[in-house]
């Protein structure tokens, strides 16, 4: 099957106008004879959820978790881009959408980001009429920040949880349109399959995790906003439920993986401490506004350090090296996730590391505690030599910028990093990789549509700090609910679609065989054995930095590990209860199906991209010498794999990606 | 560390609970609390029986899943954190650690540690919203300025992360400080007055309904509360609620 992005003709700046006066209108009396499903309620899902509700569709809307409001995008932190210039510093829709294509290393598509651009300002001023509290100057205007890879201050926010505050805006959505009646919202519940009449999307098979009841539901599209798959990593900032069965699921009945191995690996966590660990915890990016990146200078210190002889505090600014200030003076420690994450693994794997397993970088904030100190004394005409209060001072200010994430380090670390620096390391974090979707974000099953990061289209090789929670409320309050409508202009005669038809009982019959199978396994070994198994190949040969041969070998290996997970798994309890233990078995079972598509992906693709780099492909000599090398001869496309049976069988189909409107160049934020 | 955990276990919502005590070694000072519970779990599950059930998700502190109620505190000894942020340092070696879920009429156990609390959800559905039209048809952002002060303690409000541990520490079960979070939020931003009069009234209906309790003041929620949500929340609702009423 041929991939029709279907992106509309003209100049880009006039395509998303020209194409929403083009399309299919559904008339308003007929919306009332529409059904729409939605998976998944975070800020893609809930948005979308809201809006088609708004506008008049029946929504039925689930969530694995016991409330909408505990989807995932609640942990965001730093912010939400949108090109509104209120700083007047120079920005613009085309500066917004060049950072994008840019920092996604030219592997996303122009015309969605264009798209997302566009629509960015539009999201704030939705967000503040639903009573969104972003953080405003005393003036009583917002205010903005600036996050890594780009030049301007753009980024509004919310102290450090913006994503909780607009997921919130989202979910009030929602709740407005739960008691009109307009959304049914199911909680709780697990999308187990996908129910295709007649080649169309037309429902779904659920599992009731409470009661364990498998059920159908039709409808006349379904819009899955169902996250992203980092969890295929085991440790990773994202929620343990966090799966990717519902895009699995869907890749199944024939939707295209795209870019599988496409995974943003964050530059600031908390490093991992033990074996112990359940999850990563992020800290934003956002703290690289005030925070400097080092390590020491000379491997004896990082060794006196690790072995607890020394502390940070003890060396001088010439015993330290700042190694992105260093190497990259024109963005510092402001480089995109991907540079910044690359390069402290550099400086770590080099022996400069400073926890006990050598896996950290300093992010240290006793310049901006002194900085801002000394600003707040002259204001209030204290005395700004006074040492101890210009440091009194000046944590005050940090404290009001990023209180919460600092509340947060000292709760898991122990340390005050108010006074010692902060630890961090790169941890697994947003996947760009999604199902393939086209200009209506419709995938290439028709009726089915993927939104925010379950899709694959606005973010290429990286995503910049800042866009995930644009694209999840753009593609949710502005994209699907006027695209969705030229699919749905062609149902309001269909009327309500049974759930009694062969598709239907042939899905929830595909449904209740895995159960079953699971529950009476009768293995040896829990689910986590081989989550956590899966999560180390997949670190170890498919992480950061990668080669030829270890993802060979990682093929082989997840394909060996998936076998002995349905030999040896046992599920504890039975399927008609709440069992978490099953719920995980059916999501890891998927897990052990993407992690071999990924790794074939990331074989498949021999050049170095965003944080994916491949060991074969480095710039030899020159200014970036030892930086990743992009090959645009042979891998300007988009991978759309086709399920085929096993993973590592599918068959690849790709999108060429134009770009008109940018010119392709090596990145370079020196 | 060796402990001895004595947790509650009750397998649905119409079952019988009961305590239940488990021995348990090897937890290292930098495990989160539902890291030590992993470790249970998986013993459990190596044993052949059934791990025990509790409600997590984000172990960041902020989707407000978690819900233990441990040593006859919501979220355990430490302040200002979730259960998934308290971590085993807090405890000593030897130490016997009860662990039971949020007990309130409003919040109906599922199943041994987790709650049913679509009760909060039921007091947003009433209210806790402003009626815009999700369009992108709205007015610039910064045409209707907003104090600085105003905008902190919405903010302050609107952290709440509806976990319930104000209800479970509270002797009557009262959601108020959950409720009155919701209600400033909306009460101090300009595009909330409009209906600031309905929602009120709208909310605190709902929250009589769903069974849970009055304040008298105690303090109990705020002390618990893992985001430090403050009393004046409360005070601030009954302030708008006393004047709907005389309105209405």
């Amino acid at each position: 099957m041929a991939l029709d992005s279907k992106i509309p003709q003209g100049p880009l700046a006039d395509k998303w106008t020209n194409h929403k006066n083009e399309i299919n209108l559904v008339n308003p009396a007929n919306k009332r004879l529409i059904d729409v499903i939605v998976v998944g309620t975070g800020l893609a899902g809930g948005s979308a959820a809201a809006t088609l509700a708004e506008l008049g569709y029946n929504v039925k809307a689930f969530c694995f978790q016991d409330s909408p409001r505990r989807a995932h995008s609640i942990a965001a932190q730093g912010g939400i881009n949108a090109a509104k210039n209120y700083q007047g510093d120079g920005d613009s829709t085309y500066r917004l959408f060049y950072d994008t294509v840019k920092g996604g290393d030219y592997r996303s598509r122009e015309a969605n980001v264009y798209r997302l651009a566009e629509v960015s300002a539009n999201i704030i001023d939705q967000c503040v009429a639903q009573g969104v509290p972003f953080a405003r100057d005393y003036g009583g205007l917002l205010d903005n920040r600036s996050f890594g890879g780009v030049l301007v201050s753009r980024t509004f926010y919310a102290k450090g949880q913006t994503g909780q505050q607009l997921l919130l805006g989202a979910y009030s959505a929602m709740n407005r349109q739960i008691g009109r009646g307009k959304i049914k919202m199911y909680n709780r519940h697990e999308m187990l399959d996908v129910v295709k009449v007649n080649g169309k999307a037309r429902g779904i098979i659920t599992r009731n995790l409470v009661t364990g009841e498998i059920e159908r539901h039709s409808a006349h599209a379904v819009v899955l906003g169902t996250g992203g798959y980092g969890n295929v990593f085991y440790l990773s900032t994202n929620a343990m439920g966090s799966n990717v069965t519902a895009a699995w699921k869907a890749h199944k009945r024939g939707a295209y993986f795209a870019n599988p191995c496409y995974t943003q690996i964050h530059p600031t966590c908390i490093p991992v401490s033990g074996d112990h660990q359940s999850k990563l915890t992020l800290m934003s990016e956002s703290l690289r506004n005030d925070g400097r990146i080092w390590v020491p200078a000379k491997k004896e210190d990082a060794i006196a350090i690790r072995e607890g002889r020394k502390k940070p505090t003890e060396l001088t600014e010439e015993e330290r090296d700042y190694y992105l200030e260093r190497r990259y003076p024109a963005f510092g420690n402001l480089v995109p996730r991907d540079v910044a994450s690359r390069a402290a693994k550099e400086r770590c794997d080099a022996g400069f590391g400073v926890n006990k397993t050598g896996e950290a970088v300093y992010l240290d904030f006793a310049s901006a505690i002194e900085r801002y100190g000394k600003e707040e004394a002259y204001v209030k005409g204290l005395n700004a030599d006074d040492k101890a209060l210009v440091t009194e001072l000046g944590a005050a200010v940090v404290k009001n910028k990023y209180g919460n994430l600092f509340q947060m380090y000292e709760k898991i670390v122990d340390q005050n990093p108010y006074k010692t620096p902060m630890m961090i390391y790169p941890a697994v974090h947003y996947t760009m990789g999604g199902l393939w979707v086209d200009y209506n974000l419709q995938t290439n099953v028709e009726g089915l549509y993927a939104i925010g990061e379950a899709n694959f289209s606005d973010h290429g090789a990286n995503r910049l700090g800042a866009s995930a929670l644009m694209q999840g409320l753009a593609d949710g309050y502005f994209v699907l609910p006027y695209t969705i409508g030229d699919y749905l202009s062609h149902d309001i005669r269909t009327g309500p679609i049974p759930t009694d038809s062969p598709e239907f009982e042939e899905a929830e019959q595909n449904v209740r065989k895995q159960v079953d199978a699971l529950i009476n396994n009768n293995g040896t070994k829990a689910v986590d054995y081989f989550h956590k198994k899966l999560g180390k190949i997949m670190w170890n040969k498919c992480g950061m930095s990668r080669n030829a041969t270890d993802l060979r070998s990682a093929i082989d290996e997840i394909s060996a590990l998936r076998d002995e997970f349905y030999k040896e798994v046992r599920v504890p309890g039975t399927q008609n209860e709440f069992n978490e233990e099953l719920a995980k078995a059916l999501r890891v079972a998927d897990f052990l199906e993407l992690g071999e598509l990924f790794a074939k992906d990331a074989l498949t693709r021999n050049e170095s991209a965003g944080g994916h780099f491949r060991e074969e492909s480095v710039e030899e000599g020159g200014a970036q010498a030892g930086e990743a090398k992009r090959d645009d001869e042979n891998f300007t496309f988009v991978s759309a794999w086709e399920y085929t049976g096993v993973p590592k069988d599918a068959i690849l189909h790709k999108e060429q990606l134009e770009f008109e409107n940018i010119e392709l160049k090596q990145r370079s934020y020196k | 560390m060796k402990l001895t955990l004595k947790i509650w276990r009750q397998k649905n919502a119409s079952a019988k609970g009961e305590m239940v005590t488990y021995p348990i070694d090897g937890i290292d000072g930098d495990m989160s609390f539902l890291e030590m519970m992993d470790v249970l779990n998986d013993e459990l599950i190596n044993k052949g029986e059934e791990p025990v059930v509790f409600d997590h998700d984000c172990r960041e502190g902020i989707c407000g899943s978690c819900s233990m109620f441990i040593n006859g505190e919501a979220h355990g000894p430490d302040r200002l954190v979730t259960t998934c942020q308290l971590h085993m340092r807090k405890f000593k070696d030897g130490e016997t650690i009860t662990i039971e879920p949020f007990r309130a009429a409003g919040f109906p156990v599922v199943k041994d540690l987790m709650v049913d609390r679509s009760s909060f959800d039921r007091i947003q559905h009433a209210g806790g919203f402003i009626s815009i039209n999700t369009s992108g048809n709205t007015v610039d952002a910064n045409a209707t300025p907003i104090e600085k002060e105003n905008a902190d303690d919405a903010f302050a409000a609107a952290t709440c992360i509806g976990c319930g541990a104000c209800v479970a520490s509270c002797k009557n079960s009262s959601a108020m400080l959950f409720v009155g979070a919701k209600v400033s939020q909306f009460a101090l931003l300009p595009q909330g007055e409009v209906e600031a009069t309905n929602r009120v009234l709208n909310m605190v209906k709902q929250m009589d309904e769903e069974g849970f309790g009055n304040c008298t003041n105690t303090g109990a929620c705020e002390v618990e509360c893992p985001k430090g949500i403050s009393l004046e929340n409360i005070a601030r609702m009954n302030r708008e609620y006393l004047a709907a009423s005389l309105k209405g």
